[in-house]
This record gives C-alpha cells, sequence and structure tokens, in this order.
C-alpha cells in the first residue's frame, strides 16, 4: 500500500510555522539566569514535532537542522549544559532560518541552505564544546540514528547469509520476564511471526511455574525452546526487539535438521554462555545502521519524488522565473483554524434560517391577505437570520490580532539591541479579533511604525535620564474595537515629535509656507506627507526608504486611517483604524439624479440641509460651508462624477459631511436613501480603476452602485482647489 | 475491525497515521495529548494505542503508566512513536509498561507492518 504524503504537507507547514512561533515567544521569554524548565520543554517538544514530520514527509534538510537545534535544546533541558545567552541568539536565529526554508519548500523551491550550513557549524561548535555527557548524538552528521528496519537487515545479514539455502535452523531458547504480558507483549504473537519464518517448533519449559497457592495469574513463568528453520539472523531478532533487554534469549544457528533433542535439552546447559554471545550480537547489530543512516536521505528523497509525481513533472520544462512566479500567486490554499464554538453557532444559524424558510413556503404555498402579517414577520425573521448568519460567516475570518502582536517581542529584542536603547515591549488587547485579510495587510505598517517609535521615539537610556524619565523606555501596543472598527495604537514614551523641526523641514520642502498658520495636529500630520521623508532621515532601522506616507497609503487601502498625536519630551502615539472586514461595509445609499451611490457610514460625521448662510465663496469658484468653527470645502458629487442631477442649487440639495484623513469635505447629493450593508465588489477586478471609486456593489434591485471613496474624493477636491475643474476625468 | 487510539500533538503526525491505518481497515479515534488520550480510553475501548512520547500536558510515558493503571487496558498493547535515539525513551517507555515503539521518521507501510504484528 503507498500513500501519498504529499497531501499532508499542508498541515505539517502550518503546524511548524506555529511551532516556530512558539519557540520564538518561548526563547523571548528565556532569561538565561532565572528560566522556567517548562518554556524549554515547550521550545524542545516545538522542535521535536518538526523535526518527527519533516523526517516522516521526506523533508530530509529541516530534519537534519532541527536535529542539532534539539540536542541542544535536550542538553539544556536535561540539565547537562547551562543555557548562555548566546545559545538563545543562536537558537532564535536557526528559527528564523528554519522559517525561511520551510517557506521556500512550501513554495515548492529549493531552500537556501547556505545560513542553515553556517549555523549547523555553530550548534556543531557549541555541543563539541565542554560538558556534554551526550557527546555521541551530538555529531550532526549522524541523523537520528534510528534503525531503519530493510537497511539494517540488509547490512548485518552477511553472517548468516543464505540461511535459508543452507540445511540449518536457529535454536532459541526463550524465558520472558514475569512481567512481559503486562507490557502488553504476548509470547504467542512472537511465535506466530517466528512460524512465518520456517517450520516452527517449541517446547514449553515448565521447570519454574509455581505451586497453585503461589501461582500469580498475571505473571509469565514459561520459558521455550524452539527451533525455527529459516528467516535471517535480523528477521529473527526483530521478533524479540521489544522484550529483549528483559528476557533471558539465546539464538544460535545449528546446521543440520532440528531434532528432538533441541527442544529438549540445549537450554540449562548452554544458555549463560550463549545469552553472553547474544548480547555481543546485538551490540554489533545496534551500531551498524549507523553507517546505513548516511543513505538515509537519498532513500526518503526518492520516496517522496515517487509519492508526489505531478508536481515534479511539471516543474522542470518551466523556465525558473515562471516557476516562482506561478508558486507564489498559485492559489496555495491557506487554511484556516476555527473555534468549534463559531462552526457550532453557524450551524445553529442555519438552523434557524431552514425553520423560517420552510415557514414562509408554508405560507406561501396558500396565501391570502389575511396572512400578511404572518409574511411581513417571517420576513423580518428571514432578515434577522441572513444577518446573523452573514455576521458568523464574517466571524470565521476573524483572528486574534496576537497574531500580528507576536512578531513585534522579537523585533523589538533585536533593534534595541542594535541601538543600546532599553525598551519594554506592553502588548495590550491581544485577543481583539480581526479579519485574516485586515491582518496580514497590517503588519508591515505596523512593523513600519514600531521601527520608527523604536527609532526616533525613544531615546538612548541617558538621555532619558537627564530627562527625568526610567532609563527603560516603553512601547505598547495596544488593540480595541470601537464602532465597526479596530483601533490599533502604538504608543511611546519617547521625546515626541519635533513640531519646529518638522515645521522647517516642510517649509524647506515647499509643503507648507512660511505663512501658513497650522494648529500642532496639522503640523504632526505633516510627516504623513509625500516628499517629507527625505534622505537624511534614512537610518538603518526606520528608514529604508520607506516614508510615512507609504505607511498611510497602506492602511488607506484597507479603508483604514493612521494618526498620530504627539507631546514633545512626552511621547507619541500613533492610531490606527480598520474596518474589521474587507468584504462588508456599512453604508449609506445616497442618490444624485438616477445614480444611486453609496457612502462609508464610518466617513459620514453629519447630514444637513444646506442654510446660505452657512456658505461662502473663496475665490470665486469654491464654495465652503461655515460648520459651527470650521469651513469645510464643498464638493459636488456630480460634478465630479459626471451625473446629472436633480438640484443644481446648493439650497436645494443635502450635504453630507464626510471626513477621512483628519480632513472633512461637505459632499452635495440630492437625497439620502437607506443606510444598509453591502458587500464590496472590486472595480479593478472586474472594469478598472477609478479615481474616487473605491468599488461597486449590486444592490436589492439589481442595480450596480458605485462605493465612493472618500479619501480618492478629498484627493480630487484638493487638486481642484488649483485646477478649479475637475478636467477629464471620466466616470465609470 | 481493532480500533486504535492514535496520540500525537502534531496534526500533520495524526492526519497521517490516521488515514493510513483507516485506509487499512482499522477503526481510529485522536488525542492531541495524554490527558485526552486517557480521557478517551476511558470512555471507549481499544485494541491498541499509538502514542507520541513528547507531547504537552501529560507525554506519553505518563500515559502508558496511566492507562497500565485501568483495568481495560493492563493487557492492551501500547506502541510508543518515538525518534529518541538514545534508547532512554525507550526504556522509559517500557519500564512504564509499554509493549515497544515505532522509531520515527517511519513511513506508512512500516507503521501498517508493525501494527499488524502486534494485533496479529
Amino acid at each position: 500500500m503507498s500513500i501519498d504524503l504529499s497531501q499532508f504537507h499542508q498541515v505539517f507547514f502550518e503546524e511548524s510555522f506555529e511551532g516556530l512561533d512558539s519557540m520564538e515567544g518561548g526563547l523571548l521569554d528565556l532569561n538565561p539566569d532565572d528560566f522556567d524548565v517548562e518554556t524549554i520543554n515547550t521550545i524542545f517538544r516545538a522542535a521535536h514535532s518538526i523535526k518527527g514530520g519533516a523526517g516522516t514527509f521526506g523533508f530530509q534538510v529541516v530534519a537534519d537542522f532541527t536535529h542539532v537545534v534539539e540536542t541542544l535544546l535536550d542538553e539544556i533541558r536535561a540539565g547537562s549544559r547551562a543555557l548562555e545567552a548566546s545559545h538563545v541568539d543562536l537558537l532564535l536565529r536557526s528559527v528564523d532560518c528554519l522559517r525561511e526554508i520551510m517557506q521556500a519548500l512550501q513554495d515548492g523551491d529549493e531552500p537556501e541552505m547556505s545560513l542553515a550550513n553556517d549555523l549547523q557549524g555553530q550548534f556543531e561548535a557549541v555541543l563539541a564544546g565542554e560538558a556534554s555527557s551526550e557527546s555521541s548524538s551530538s555529531d550532526a552528521s549522524v541523523l537520528s540514528p534510528d534503525v531503519q528496519p530493510e537497511q539494517a537487515a540488509e547490512e548485518s545479514s552477511d553472517d548468516v547469509d543464505g540461511a535459508e539455502e543452507s540445511k540449518g535452523y536457529w535454536a532459541i531458547y526463550f524465558k520472558p520476564d514475569a512481567d512481559v504480558l503486562r507490557t502488553g507483549n504476548e509470547p504467542v504473537r512472537m511465535f506466530r511471526e517466528l512460524e512465518a519464518l520456517g517450520e516452527f517448533r517449541s517446547q514449553a519449559v515448565v521447570c519454574d511455574v509455581p505451586e497453585f497457592n503461589q501461582l500469580e495469574p498475571e505473571a509469565c513463568y514459561l520459558a521455550w525452546n524452539i527451533t525455527v528453520a529459516g528467516g535471517t539472523r535480523e528477521e529473527v531478532d526483530e521478533v524479540f526487539e521489544w522484550v529483549i533487554d528483559e528476557s533471558e534469549l539465546s539464538i544460535r544457528w545449528v546446521d543440520g535438521v532440528p531434532s528432538e533433542a533441541d527442544l529438549g535439552e540445549s537450554e540449562p546447559v548452554s544458555a549463560d554462555t550463549t545469552a553472553q554471545e547474544t548480547v555481543e550480537d546485538v551490540s554489533e547489530v545496534v551500531e551498524e545502521p549507523v553507517e546505513a543512516i548516511t543513505e538515509a536521505p537519498e532513500s526518503v528523497d526518492a520516496q517522496t519524488q515517487t509519492s508526489q509525481p505531478q508536481p515534479e513533472e511539471t516543474k522542470p520544462s518551466e523556465p525558473k522565473a515562471s516557476k516562482k512566479a506561478a508558486s507564489k500567486s498559485s492559489p496555495e490554499t491557506t487554511s484556516i483554524r476555527v473555534g468549534i464554538d463559531k462552526i457550532d453557532s453557524l450551524i445553529n444559524m442555519v438552523g434557524e434560517l431552514v425553520i423560517t424558510q420552510s415557514m414562509l413556503g408554508q405560507l406561501g404555498a396558500n396565501f391570502d391577505m389575511n396572512k400578511l402579517v404572518r409574511l411581513q414577520e417571517g420576513l423580518a425573521q428571514l432578515e434577522h437570520n441572513t444577518r446573523e448568519l452573514q455576521e458568523s460567516v464574517m466571524r470565521i475570518r476573524m483572528l486574534p490580532i496576537s497574531f500580528t502582536f507576536s512578531r513585534f517581542p522579537r523585533l523589538v529584542r533585536d533593534l534595541s539591541k542594535l541601538m543600546d536603547k532599553k525598551i519594554d515591549l506592553v502588548l495590550l488587547g491581544e485577543n481583539t479579533e480581526l479579519d485574516k485579510t485586515v491582518m496580514e495587510k497590517i503588519g508591515d505598517p505596523m512593523v513600519h511604525l514600531v521601527r520608527n517609535s523604536l527609532d526616533h521615539g525613544i531615546e538612548k537610556p541617558e538621555e532619558r535620564i537627564a530627562a527625568g524619565k526610567p532609563e527603560t523606555g516603553t512601547i505598547t501596543l495596544n488593540a480595541f474595537h470601537q464602532g465597526g472598527n479596530i483601533v490599533i495604537q502604538i504608543i511611546d514614551d519617547g521625546k515626541g515629535l519635533n513640531k519646529e523641526r518638522i515645521l522647517s523641514k516642510a517649509i524647506e520642502r515647499g509643503l507648507v509656507s512660511e505663512h501658513d498658520r497650522l494648529s500642532d495636529d496639522q503640523i504632526n500630520e505633516l510627516i504623513f506627507h509625500a516628499g517629507f521623508s527625505t534622505a537624511e532621515q534614512i537610518s538603518d532601522i526606520s528608514g529604508r526608504g520607506v516614508g510615512m506616507d507609504v505607511v498611510r497609503r497602506n492602511i488607506q487601502e484597507l479603508n483604514g486611517t493612521v494618526e498620530v498625536e504627539s507631546t514633545e519630551g512626552v511621547g507619541s502615539t500613533f492610531t490606527i483604524r480598520l474596518p474589521l472586514t474587507l468584504a462588508i461595509l456599512d453604508g449609506q445609499l445616497v442618490r444624485v439624479g438616477e445614480e444611486v451611490f453609496i457612502l462609508p457610514l464610518v466617513s459620514i460625521i453629519e447630514s444637513l440641509q444646506v442654510d446660505m448662510s452657512m456658505i461662502n465663496n473663496v475665490g470665486g469658484q469654491n464654495e465652503v460651508l461655515r460648520l459651527r468653527d470650521e469651513y469645510v470645502p464643498i464638493v459636488k458629487l456630480h460634478e465630479l462624477l459626471h451625473v446629472e442631477p436633480d438640484n443644481y442649487e446648493l439650497e436645494n440639495g443635502l450635504l453630507v459631511v464626510v471626513e477621512a484623513d483628519s480632513s472633512k469635505v461637505g459632499l452635495f447629493v440630492d437625497d439620502l436613501l437607506a443606510q444598509q450593508q453591502v458587500v464590496i465588489k472590486s472595480l479593478e477586478q472586474n472594469y478598472q480603476k477609478v479615481d474616487g471609486i473605491s468599488g461597486a456593489t449590486i444592490l436589492g434591485d439589481g442595480k450596480v452602485a458605485l462605493i465612493v471613496d472618500i479619501s480618492g474624493v478629498l484627493k480630487i477636491a484638493n487638486q481642484n482647489k488649483v485646477r478649479t475643474l475637475p478636467g477629464d476625468h471620466q466616470a465609470a | 475491525m481493532p480500533k486504535i487510539l492514535a496520540v500525537d500533538d502534531s496534526a500533520s503526525m495524526r492526519q497521517m497515521v490516521t488515514f493510513t491505518l483507516k485506509g487499512a481497515g482499522f477503526e481510529v479515534e485522536e488525542a492531541a495529548d495524554g490527558q485526552q488520550a486517557l480521557n478517551k480510553a476511558k470512555q471507549g475501548s481499544f485494541d491498541l494505542v499509538l502514542s507520541d512520547v513528547n507531547m504537552p500536558v501529560m507525554d506519553g510515558i505518563q500515559l502508558v503508566r496511566e492507562l497500565r493503571t485501568l483495568a481495560d487496558y493492563k493487557f492492551t498493547p501500547i506502541l510508543m512513536l518515538t525518534t529518541e535515539s538514545a534508547g532512554d525513551k525507550k526504556m522509559e517507555g517500557k519500564q512504564a509498561g509499554a509493549t515497544g515503539w515505532i522509531v520515527k521518521p517511519f513511513n506508512p507501510d512500516q507503521l501498517l507492518n508493525t501494527i499488524k504484528k502486534v494485533l496479529g
């Protein structure tokens, strides 16, 4: 029976990545002077599982590499080696290295092994160093020197070569331990195996059976004399493999034909001498497989190749680049782990939906107007069920943000070491749930912000002491739900943004003029401005040529916002707001002429009927709304999107004040319609990108409605300030 | 058909073992650690227990000890899935009352051969 092991690879990779994460987490908790043995055990178990799985599923390079990692961990765990800080570093680097190797393997690429080989060398050096009682097992070339039955059989069968051809037999004396049955080992089973090797005869030796009143029913008092005419020494040894240590056993080869005498006499006389021979023989057998092991990797490779012919067939013919691209974009079925409670609630929900459906079905079968109220109730029930079902389905995609947070302890540890800063990382709200897709995309912007806080925010210890602050700085990552959003904050108690420098730099870059009067918030905002990030800002840590504008853009692509609050000398707080999911939007339907557009509900601040006394004209063309103490520019959606409105005059329509990127704009529309959740369909995928439009959806009546991209509209409105009219923006 | 309890904290390993054994016609139940396994063993009756050694909550060695105290599992074959090469875990397992071991990495055929041997 041959089983295609590749079907288990995906699960293996997933659990290995999880294992690596937990190794990393554990390692970061390890303090060489004072650590919890259970932490080491957890790390060891993860490494051990990866090694076992890798060996089984044919990833020999991973198994080889993990072996040295595991050996070091085992020694630390067993107390035969003291944990040093350098060990933790080495282990952390090997976690990174393994992650890369596994990623490559998962993508179907050839893993880059030079770093692994280098690290492996370092492990070997550590293991070869003083104080290990287990130096033999640290010999890295000997990978898990376990007996591979077939190979061992081949190697050691020389001495009995042709046993079956030549006339002869095995004469065996077997006296199992009295407790043999209590280990689940059954002599009868062994005899059955021996029987399969050749003609089998046995005679029980009953001389040790005690008087009946002393007999323990669960103990085995018997011994046996056995002859087997066939089988190799290896095969015979294998039968007794599990009991050999506790049993009196002698096995010898006798030329000729078995006779009754063999069964009767051989035992007591020869037992001692032959037992010793046996022990020697066994030790030989155990040593030999070590040589055999060097062949093991090949055989394992061969196995995987034959077991997964499909991918192998296509790969070699393709050019390398395209193969890589293909493997990246190929829908490697990513999976997601879902708590059983979520599934249960889903099933519950579907049950209710089915009940509602059958109720409506019955109602429809013989409907008359008397039943109208019940129909309405039923439809309300259906709406309720649908919404709950939708929410439950969405919840399946939700994962706790700890998946993203978990990478930061390592980052902060490494970077603060690099920069000689002392930093505590505090994680709050780790169980806050977030859509998996959003989670995947928010990681990089967050890394950037945290690097930024580390680099520019937190001061060096001496500066902190001079400023009267504790020597160790704190970076806090905080996540919580607020309305339909998830809010993620990156808070540092560093020196805060230097407003004068920001302002002078912004003036230097021509982003603002010297005469502009800017509020503190507006000055802080400038760091997100494209063109603010400059060459002199680039450092190893936060520079990388990526500015805050890119961070903001990435977050905006997720329909999110990022803001900064900062007090000089006290610290900065970056606040990211994201929708819980990308797939569904709470929308306000608005009408412009014949067309219906959707505004994201989260961006709407208020809607109002225009009182012309609140409207000012700026520079002849641009109208602004005076809303309490603010002036809000007005954008006429019909002009922007080139549709025919009912009303051209502001006093006849409605203004919807929306906010994005901390600035507001009043959108002029004809009418407000319903609020509803809409499923977002991508315009890029179905048509092309349109400025000012973030997507489309299908309404209840089957019409397509466009979803307005508020920040896009703001951008266009700002351009219009300069160019007056939207020029040639062509709406879809 | 004999019923087997497969215990391993690694999901891929459990899947592989289960798939292999079910393919050969055995009934299989899974457990992710020793404690789970012990609970399942108490509820059902198994003809063979196949257990990993290194597991969280309760390791395989302790599982064997616990199982052997139960009347129903006094003589039941218990095989350890072990990668330990030094032999100490094998010995520990034996002393705890394990029947034998299967050395990781193993392939499905090796697994089946060993199990068939034990179950006759």
